[in-house]
C-alpha cells in the first residue's frame, strides 16, 4: 500500500544525527464519528521549518493542532496514537495540556492580538507563565525577535489593533516567542496578509528557525518551497479522511516527488 | 452564437420605480421607533410637570426635600432621605448578591459548560426571569425572612426588613445579568480564546483575563439594566420591605449607630411608597398625590445618572477587538 510506502520513505528522510523535536506516531484525530486524519507518522527535525501542504480539508491544520493539543478545545475531538515531544507522549493521561502549550506555541491564520496594548500583548503570556524578570526587557527582546521593535517602540501603549495586518501577525509571533517555547506552530500565518507582509514573515521565520522548531501549514506551495526545509504532503481520501502521502526534504518534494499524487498536486494538476 | 450579449435582446429601462411596499415598511419602522421615543418624552414631561406642581405648593421646600430626615405626608414632612435610603439599601444588597453570582453563572455557561448543558441551563435561567415579581415578593416574605430570622436571631430581624427584599431582588436580577453577560462573553471571537490557550493559559486565565475584559462593554450594559431594575423594583419591596418610611428625628439619630444602614429593620423604598400611596384611595390634586411625582422624578434622575456613569466606565475600559 502506498501509505506504508510513504511512511517508510519519511522515516528514511531523517539522518541518524538529526535531532527530532517532535514526532507523531499513528496519529488519528476524530471529530465525533468522523475520522479527520489517519495514521500520521511524522518526525519533525529540531530547528528546521517543516511545512504541511495539501488540498483543503486534508486535515493538515488538524495535524498541526494535534501537536499542542489545541484539538482538546473542540468538545467532540478525540485523538488516538502518540505525539512524542522530547520522548514523552503528550497525550498520556498524566500530561497537562496547558503545560504542553507553554512549550509548543502557536500562531494563527488570522492575526489575533489581544485587545490590549502592544506592550500588554507581549507581557500577558509571560506573566501567566510566571515570568518574574525584567518585563520591559522581555518585551523589547520579543519585539526585536519578531522584527517589529523599530516600528512600534514609540507606541507600546497603543492597542495591538492599531497595527497593520502584517504587523499584527508579527506581534502575535512576538507574543509567542515571549513565552520561550521550543516549537512554534503556524497555521497559515500569511493567508490574511498581502505579498509584502508575507515576505517579511517568511524572512522572520528563517531567522527564528535558528532558535525554534517551526511547523507551518500553508496553502501556498511557493511559500513551502521558499521557506521550508521539509515538506509533508497530505491528501484526502474518499471518506474525506486526510492522510500523509509523502514527506521529505522540500527540494526533493518539489523537484523530484516520489509519489505520482504529489507530482500532480505540485504541478497544479489538481487542488 | 458567440459574442452575443444576453441582455441586448431586452429593451433598457432604468427609470426610477415607485415601490409601494418599501415606502410602507419604512414608514412602519419609523413609526415604531417614534413610539418609544415619544413615550419617553411623554413620561419625562408628565414627571417634570407634576413634580413642579408639587414643589410650587407652600409646604415642601427643595431644601427640606433633599435634607430632611422624615417623610410623613400626614404632617407635611417631605424629606426624601428615608425613602431614598431604603431604595439604595435594597439595590446595593441586591447588586451585591446578583453581580458576583450572575457573572459566575455567565462565565460558567460561556467558558466551561458543554454546549448541551448550556442549551439546558440558559432557557431555565430565562424562565426564572419570567416569574412574576409578586411571586418573588412572597418568596421574600415567606422564605427569606424566616431564614434570616433563623440565621441572625428572631429579635434582630423584623418581619418586614430590607435585607430580605434586597436579597430577593438580587435573585430576581441574576438571570438578567447572567443572560446578558453570557451573550457578551459568547460574542468574544473564538480566535482570542485560542490565542490565550495557545500561549499556555488555563481556562480560568483565559476566561477572566482575556474574555471578560473583551466583553466588558456588554457586561456593563447588563449591569446598568440590572441596576435600573433593582432601583425600580416595586413588588418585592412593597410586600417584604415594609409599609412605612424608616423615619429619623434628625441626622444624628439617623447616623447614630449607623441606624440608617440596618438591613434587618423595615423601611419603605421610593417605589414601595409610590405604589402604596397611589394604590390607596388618594384623591387627585392632594399634596400626597403630587409628592409621588417628585419621588418618581428623582428615581428617574437616579437611573439616568447610573446610565451615564456606567457608559463613561465602559468608554474608559473598553477593549475593542
Amino acid at each position: 500500500m502506498s501509505i506504508s510506502l510513504s511512511v517508510s520513505s519519511s522515516a528514511s528522510v531523517q539522518s541518524q544525527q538529526a535531532r527530532i523535536a517532535v514526532e507523531s506516531r499513528n496519529l488519528r484525530v476524530w471529530y465525533g464519528k468522523f475520522m479527520a486524519v489517519r495514521d500520521i507518522h511524522l518526525q519533525v527535525e529540531e530547528c528546521k521549518i517543516t511545512a504541511l501542504i495539501g488540498p483543503s480539508g486534508c486535515g493538515k491544520s488538524t495535524v498541526l493542532r494535534a501537536f499542542n493539543r489545541m484539538n482538546d478545545l473542540v468538545p467532540v475531538a478525540r485523538t488516538e496514537g502518540e505525539i512524542l515531544f522530547q520522548g514523552k507522549n503528550i497525550y498520556d493521561p498524566d500530561v497537562d495540556a496547558v503545560e504542553v502549550r507553554r512549550r509548543v506555541g502557536m500562531v494563527f491564520q488570522k492575526p489575533n492580538p489581544f485587545p490590549k496594548s502592544i506592550y500588554e500583548n507581549i507581557a500577558w503570556g509571560a506573566r501567566i507563565n510566571g515570568f518574574k524578570g525584567n518585563m520591559d526587557q522581555l518585551v523589547e527582546e520579543s519585539l526585536r525577535g519578531a522584527a517589529l521593535w523599530d516600528e512600534v517602540k514609540d507606541k507600546l501603549k497603543q492597542s495591538g489593533y492599531s497595527l497593520s495586518g502584517g504587523q499584527q501577525q508579527r506581534l502575535c509571533i512576538a507574543r509567542t516567542i515571549a513565552v520561550k517555547p521550543d516549537i512554534i506552530l503556524m497555521d497559515e500565518p500569511c493567508s490574511a496578509l498581502d505579498p509584502i507582509a508575507t515576505l517579511r514573515i517568511e524572512e522572520l521565520m528563517r531567522e527564528l528557525v535558528n532558535q525554534y522548531t517551526i511547523i507551518i501549514v500553508t496553502h501556498n506551495m511557493q511559500q513551502a518551497a521558499r521557506v521550508a526545509d521539509y515538506t509533508a504532503f497530505f491528501m484526502v481520501d474518499d471518506t474525506r479522511t486526510g492522510y500523509l502521502v509523502e514527506y521529505g526534504k522540500s527540494d526533493q518534494i518539489f523537484m523530484r516527488p516520489k509519489d505520482k499524487r504529489t507530482e500532480d498536486y505540485i504541478t497544479g494538476r489538481f487542488g | 452564437m458567440p459574442g452575443q450579449p444576453s441582455g441586448a435582446r431586452r429593451p433598457l429601462d432604468l427609470r426610477k420605480r415607485t415601490r409601494a411596499g418599501e415606502s410602507i415598511i419604512q414608514l412602519l419602522l419609523k413609526g415604531a421607533g417614534a413610539v418609544s421615543v415619544l413615550t419617553t418624552v411623554g413620561i419625562v414631561v408628565v414627571l417634570v410637570y407634576d413634580a413642579f406642581v408639587f414643589f410650587r405648593r407652600p409646604e415642601p421646600t427643595f431644601l427640606e426635600f433633599f435634607t430632611g430626615t422624615t417623610w410623613q405626608p400626614q404632617i407635611l414632612r417631605f424629606g426624601i432621605f428615608p425613602l431614598l435610603n431604603a431604595t439604595l439599601l435594597t439595590s446595593v444588597i441586591g447588586m451585591t448578591v446578583a453581580l458576583p453570582i450572575g457573572l459566575m453563572i455567565a462565565i460558567f455557561l460561556s467558558e466551561y459548560a458543554s454546549p448541551r448543558l448550556r442549551g439546558i441551563l440558559k432557557p431555565v435561567l430565562e424562565v426564572l426571569a419570567g416569574i412574576p415579581t409578586v411571586v418573588y415578593g412572597f418568596f421574600a416574605l415567606g422564605f427569606m425572612t424566616p431564614l434570616l430570622k433563623n440565621l441572625f436571631g428572631k429579635d434582630t430581624v423584623e418581619i418586614f426588613n430590607v435585607a430580605s427584599a434586597g436579597i430577593v431582588i438580587g435573585i430576581l436580577i441574576i438571570p438578567l445579568i447572567s443572560s446578558m453577560s453570557e451573550d457578551a462573553l459568547s460574542a468574544v471571537p473564538r480566535a482570542l480564546r485560542e490565542a490565550a490557550y495557545g500561549m499556555g493559559a488555563t481556562r480560568l486565565e483565559t476566561a477572566v483575563r482575556v474574555v471578560l475584559p473583551a466583553a466588558i462593554s456588554g457586561i456593563a450594559a447588563a449591569v446598568i439594566v440590572a441596576m435600573s431594575r433593582a432601583v425600580g423594583e416595586t413588588m418585592v419591596v412593597a410586600i417584604a420591605a415594609g409599609a412605612g418610611p424608616r423615619n429619623f428625628g434628625d441626622w444624628g439619630q439617623a447616623t447614630g449607630g449607623l441606624n440608617f444602614l440596618n438591613p434587618f429593620k423595615a423601611a419603605e423604598t421610593m417605589t414601595g411608597h409610590i405604589v402604596r400611596i397611589s394604590g390607596g384611595d388618594l384623591s387627585y390634586d392632594t399634596i400626597d398625590y403630587d409628592s409621588i411625582f417628585a419621588i418618581a422624578f428623582l428615581l428617574f434622575i437616579i437611573t439616568l445618572i447610573l446610565n451615564i456613569i456606567s457608559q463613561w466606565i465602559v468608554r474608559r475600559f473598553r477593549e475593542e477587538y
